[in-house]
């Protein structure tokens, strides 16, 4: 489901970088801040870190046969994914907030 | 236990790379590669919440060469693990699993992939003024 999700927003999330390519600071942190680019960015963060956990854990299952390391790489990446989207969500927020 | 080295078939060594087989293997590697460069995304959302100073030393990286190359490759990672995903997506809802229609589409992807990283910074550069 975040792959469906993942491609509207991703063809938004490059577009706008490529017409934005050249914006200075005040003017790229204004873009962020329009309510509709932040909430899809919002909805951007969440929809990426979900779906390269996921991806990332089908990986280490496939080759880490070592089940302790196989564990423990899964729940790390579990919590990178959680601790990245929440530093990125957070990110979003105080630039929108202002 | 798993991790006791038990004897397997060759794999690698006796198979001739196919279209497919390559093809899958990149859409994992490519899938690994966007997640590693998510994090330099992080990072300059990171310095622009937290103010000018370490957003210029992001985009000063972001615009070094060995800085252009890494967005360049993971441009076109993005653009092929999206392509092919969406054939993935075909494949999941039952279509094109036929074999000469899996070779087609896949000639498709690497085709799209490339035209659209490319067109991708072509028309960074030129929202930039530099055509």
């Amino acid at each position: 489901m975040t792959a469906v999700a993942l491609v509207p927003l991703l063809i938004w999330f490059v577009a706008s970088i490529c017409v934005m390519t050249g914006a200075d600071y005040d003017a790229f942190r204004a873009w962020i801040a329009t309510p509709l680019v932040s909430v899809l960015l919002v909805l951007l963060a969440i929809a990426v870190f979900h779906h390269a956990q996921l991806g990332l854990q089908v990986v280490i299952e496939d080759y880490v046969h070592t089940e302790w390391l196989k564990i423990a790489s899964i729940a790390l990446v579990k919590f990178a994914a959680i601790g990245l989207a929440v530093a990125t969500v957070f990110s979003i927020v105080k630039i929108a907030l202002g | 236990m798993a991790s006791q080295n038990r004897p397997l078939s060759p794999h690698l060594q006796v198979y001739k790379p196919q279209l497919t087989s390559v093809l899958s293997i990149t859409h994992r590697a490519t899938g690994i590669a966007l997640a590693v460069g998510t994090l330099l995304l992080v990072c300059w959302l990171l310095a622009a919440a937290t103010g000018e100073s370490a957003f210029e030393d992001v985009q000063a990286f972001n615009g070094s060469w060995i800085g252009k190359l890494l967005l360049f490759g993971w441009s076109y990672a993005l653009f092929y693990h999206m392509c092919n995903g969406l054939r993935h997506l075909f494949w999941d809802a039952g279509k094109g699993l036929e074999l000469e229609t899996a070779y087609m589409t896949g000639r498709l992807v690497v085709a799209a992939s490339i035209v659209l990283t490319v067109g991708v910074w072509v028309w960074a550069y030129a929202s930039m003024g530099a055509f």
